[in-house]
């Protein structure tokens, strides 16, 4: 900092961030308190805010009634699956079209990611039977391919607009010390290509792990994931508050703590290439 | 962090004139590399290029073929060639145009409310202060809830007229609780939309005001210019490219927003948009004729919205 | 819970290495509702019994629909049993995608199903679906606040009796409402309700050569009469309330009334969730004196899809969730009052049953509706709160966007009307009617 802040507006500063802050993780915030309370409390008036009996019934009811552990690793499976296989994909794709641009390249980029246009509830009947005749309803590997394929524009704009600023010098003193193809990619792109590609992976995973309409449309019981464990705790009989923000809880938990944990990666590279 | 290695491309994507084929030295040798190159890099392209072709064209040309086509499945299925009858149908149907308008307000209510509040935050949060990481991570974490969770959330918890939160305020402040879902119905799934897609607008916003010359701007204000004259001409400008990426990245999501719908207002209260609207003609009326239809047309919707889009991004992100 | 889990385990086990190749897994999609996650929670009795292990996809009313919607018009195969209800179980069995339940043996007893329910779940005389509970709609009212209103509900009130009451009982700075009605956009939902008790104002969706009647003053007498009530006496937000919302608002003693499923009397008078659980009393659903009374008959019931391999475990579970044994189990577990109500009449017969308060009112309401005859007027089409038709479910769920909005105030009831009945003469139309 070249010049020195007042203490004053620090501190000023400081309160309005946090009070932002914490407004827009209320909700979040809320639902994980009201996951601890009873049914009656959930809905108390005027609501209770910290000061009630803590209890994790919910949760017992919760589990008892669905086996949360099965839900929660097919959501890993296939948000981490549809992840890495799109990454796996679009590395070489990015690669080319960073540093072997054509005239075409912005085209197809922009080609790609209007497939992402394409609304998913008009294809539904289509890609269902595809699926039929594939045998891949209710697969984990179905998911995988299909999340893949949706998130694929995204992984590969992403890894190309950090592939792009990597400066094209390294690439050329490496070609004169007789670097082939594939040495450039493997010792020198990627090493340097890691800090994007962590933070593409993390986006991606947090995308597909919410993605909500296919995988709750292409499952049953063997590869739903948390998208289809919330979908049997929206709107049961009678009061519901309590259960429901257990169930909620226990859907975000995971990614959310990804997420926390891994924020500085994320942030860090989450550019689109948006800053020069 | 790779940051510093980082400092010459970014100097060279500034000068972005300067393709890089071009620095390369052009003797007769290179050129045959560069030939070899491209092969490689067309062969890299490949896989991606082809997968998502199929993923276009497979189910666009069942669309297409289902659009043409009376297809009932409770009434028989296939009940043969209809030409442009769905079309005509989709269209003249009274709920069509309110539910084009309804997806462009939204999306549209969306990116405002986004961009606007992310820049403020954006700016907010680059401001020195205590605790900025613990705060970085209070903002982003909407980012992290599903759809379903959030949108569940907001219409129970919230914006529920006897229970919800909400209401408890207004009536802590003596005044009849609004009934979100009903009476400001779009303004409440912008809202609960909104809360999801702020994090994303504002982290991609921050990094960019992040990277601002911050000399620039003391220089500014040696000069006596006021905070709004210093933000209009020189942190506006610099965050235009990151604007940029996040209406695009948005409106491609935003287009097929759908759980936030089912779970509130299940399209009621004029909040159909046309991939809802394409959903009840699908699945609750059973139309798959009249909904691929319908399909069809959010697809020209999109690459309207697309052509649009890649004018403003071809002008501000060269490639 | 784990030891439990254990046993069944071992249990299975056990059955696995006696039974041979016979145990299957069979995987059944089924509505959130407290009945079905009661049997979820049951299901080791049926393992135990069987051998066949049970995979759930327990889902909410509008995801469970589309879902095996999907599956059986693209035979998917998905599901070994799906839950489906009296509109879709008539349509779907016609078309030939449900396997027949002709076969079932002598001691199931399928004659003890109630006729009323049988024959709507029924195609030409044969069973498609077994139901697992059914329902009628009457009035739940609250016996302290009419006697404080002053007034006494009759056994078979009318439409103006209830409307008088339900605005007398209205206390809105106490936040009690005197009626809780549904509102919530939905065929199943706010046009369940409506078409129902336009039943009883004489009103009907189609005539006889299949033409909408919206534009009648039938239906306008009816549209307005509910939203001016719910005006008056009706909760904030009504137009967002479907039973799920109406339950919770009667059990925190916040409705003075609420006219719905007879299902729902059971959640009403359990002390553990409602508030207000001794102080129910029970009522035919009003009539205007035309003759008919408006109320529905619904069931969910238990259906098998054509092409299932496991075709026979699927019956076998059929018949032992639907059986008179499941109702006693559940009475063992859970008491007489949760056993699922309104599918068998040995229930009812049942000296066990006969003292739980609300079992003879909901007899008396399932017995007196008539999907067959339901309207003042003919009608071509069957069922009481729907028209078994395929596309009924798409038009009224539109229709029902339409008067949630006009109950919202957003539009006139005229505008709404007008609109439902354009709209459902377009989509006639396109189905080819």
């Amino acid at each position: 900092m070249a010049r020195a802040i007042t203490p004053q507006r620090k501190a000023l500063n400081t309160a309005l961030a946090w009070g932002v802050g914490l407004l827009i993780f209320f909700p979040i915030l809320w639902t994980i308190l009201t996951s601890f309370k009873t049914e009656a409390q959930a809905i108390s008036d005027p609501p209770v805010f910290l000061f009630f009996d803590w209890t994790l019934e919910n949760y017992s009811v919760v589990q008892e009634r669905s086996d949360y552990g099965r839900f929660l690793w097919n959501s890993i499976i296939i948000a981490g699956g549809s992840t890495l296989l799109g990454i796996l994909i679009a590395v070489p794709a990015a690669w080319s079209m960073a540093f072997v641009p054509s005239k075409r390249t912005k085209d197809i980029l922009l080609w790609m990611l209007s497939t992402k246009m394409l609304p998913a509830v008009g294809v539904l009947y289509p890609i269902y039977l595809i699926f039929i005749k594939m045998g891949l309803l209710d697969t984990k590997l179905g998911l995988v391919i299909v999340l893949m394929l949706i998130n694929l524009p995204i992984i590969v704009w992403m890894l190309y607009t950090y592939f792009k600023e990597i400066p094209g010098e390294i690439l050329e003193a490496a070609r004169m010390d007789g670097a082939g193809l594939r040495e450039e990619v493997l010792f020198i792109l990627t090493p340097m290509a890691i800090p994007g590609i962590a933070s593409t992976l993390l986006l991606n995973v947090i995308l597909a792990w919410n993605e909500a309409f296919w995988t709750l449309n292409l499952t049953a019981a063997k590869a739903a994931p948390l998208t289809a464990f919330i979908a049997s705790y929206s709107s049961p009989e009678g009061l519901f508050y309590a259960k429901l923000s257990a169930a909620s809880t226990m859907a975000i938990a995971p990614i959310l703590i990804l997420g926390w944990f891994s924020q500085k990666q994320l942030v860090s590279g989450l550019t689109f290439g948006a800053v020069k | 962090m790779s940051t510093q290695p980082q400092q010459p491309a970014q100097e060279m994507a500034l000068g972005a004139t300067v393709p890089k084929a071009a620095a390369q030295p052009a003797t007769a040798d290179h050129q045959a590399g560069t030939r070899h190159a491209r092969t490689a890099a067309r062969l890299m392209m490949a896989p991606a290029v082809i997968l998502l072709l199929g993923w276009m064209l497979v189910p666009l040309t069942m669309t297409l073929y289902f659009s043409f086509k009376k297809f009932l499945p409770l009434r028989g299925g296939d009940l043969g060639w209809v030409g442009f009858d769905n079309y005509v149908r989709f269209v003249s149907s009274s709920a069509f145009w309110p539910s084009v308008q309804a997806t462009l307000v939204i999306v549209g209510g969306v990116l405002a409310i986004t961009v606007v509040l992310g820049v403020l935050l954006a700016i907010l949060l680059n401001q020195p202060m205590w605790g900025r990481g613990v705060v970085r991570i209070l903002v982003i974490a909407p980012f992290f809830v599903m759809p379903t969770v959030s949108a569940l959330v907001w219409k129970n918890m919230f914006m529920d007229p006897v229970n919800g939160l909400l209401a408890h305020v207004w009536r802590a402040f003596g005044a009849e609780p609004l009934v979100w879902l009903t009476e400001a119905s779009t303004q409440s799934i912008i809202l609960i939309v909104s809360w999801q897609w702020l994090p994303f607008a504002t982290l991609i916003l921050l990094t960019a005001i992040q990277s601002l010359d911050r000399e620039q701007l003391e220089a500014a204000e040696m000069d006596g210019a006021p905070p709004l004259s210093r933000f209009a001409y020189i942190t506006l400008p610099h965050l235009s490219r990151a604007i940029t990426v996040v209406v695009l990245i948005q409106t491609i999501f935003l287009l097929s927003i759908f759980a936030e719908i089912f779970v509130t207002t299940q399209g009621a209260f004029g909040t159909k948009t046309l991939t809802y609207l394409i959903f009840q003609r699908v699945l609750e009326s059973q139309n798959i004729g009249l909904g691929s239809a319908g399909g069809v047309y959010a697809i020209i919707l999109a690459n309207i919205v697309a052509i649009f889009l890649m004018r403003i991004v071809g002008k501000n992100l060269d490639a | 819970m784990f030891a439990r889990h254990a046993l069944s385990a071992a249990t299975a086990v056990s059955l696995l290495a006696a039974g041979g190749a016979s145990a299957e897994t069979i995987t059944i999609a089924t509505v959130n509702n407290g009945d079905m996650i009661r049997m979820q929670g049951l299901t080791d009795d049926f393992t135990e019994k069987t051998g066949h292990e049970v995979e759930w996809v327990t889902l909410e009313e509008n995801v469970l629909r589309q879902r095996v919607t999907t599956d059986i018009t693209t035979k998917g195969g998905q599901f070994d049993v799906m839950t489906i209800g009296m509109y879709e179980t008539p349509i779907w069995g016609k078309n030939g995608w449900l396997v027949p339940l002709d076969d079932l043996p002598a001691d199931y007893d399928a004659d003890d199903i109630l006729p009323a329910m049988r024959g709507g779940l029924s195609v030409d005389g044969t069973l498609y679906a077994a139901p697992f509970y059914g329902e009628s709609s009457m009035i739940m009212y609250r016996t302290d606040l009419m006697e404080q209103a002053g007034l006494e509900m009759p056994e078979a009130p009318t439409w103006d009796f209830v409307a008088e009451a339900a605005r007398a009982m209205t206390d809105k700075d106490a936040g009690i409402y005197g009626i809780c009605l549904r509102g919530k956009a939905g065929w199943g939902e706010n046009m369940a309700f409506l078409t129902a008790t336009a039943n009883a104002f004489g009103a009907r969706w189609f005539d006889e050569n299949w033409q909408p009647q919206f534009d009648q003053p039938e239906w306008k007498e009816t549209l307005e009469f509910y939203v001016n009530l719910m005006n008056d006496a009706g909760p904030p937000g009504a137009s967002n309330n479907g039973f799920n919302e109406n339950l919770s608002l009667f059990q925190q003693g916040k409705c003075g009334m609420w006219i719905d499923a007879t299902v729902a009397a059971s959640f009403v008078t359990n002390p553990e969730d409602s508030t207000v659980a001794d102080k129910v009393g029970f009522a035919l659903a009003p009539d205007t004196g035309k003759g008919k009374r408006g109320n529905w008959l619904w069931a969910w019931a238990l259906a098998i899809p054509a092409g299932t391999q496991k075709e026979d475990a699927a019956k076998e579970f059929i018949q032992w969730a639907t059986s008179k044994e499941y109702i006693e189990l559940v009475a063992e577990n859970e008491g007489w009052a949760n056993v699922p109500p309104g599918a068998r009449s040995s229930l009812y017969e049942n000296p066990n049953y006969k003292d739980i308060p609300f079992a003879k009112m909901t007899l008396e309401s399932i017995l007196s509706a008539d999907p067959t005859n339901p309207t003042v007027d003919p009608v071509p089409y069957v069922g009481v709160q729907f028209a078994a038709i395929p596309e009924f479910a798409g038009i009224a769920g539109q229709v029902g966007q339409e008067f949630a909005a006009a109950l919202a105030g957003q539009q006139s009831v005229d505008e709404a009307l007008a609109k439902a009945q354009a709209l459902t003469t377009d989509e006639m139309e396109a189905a080819g009617y």
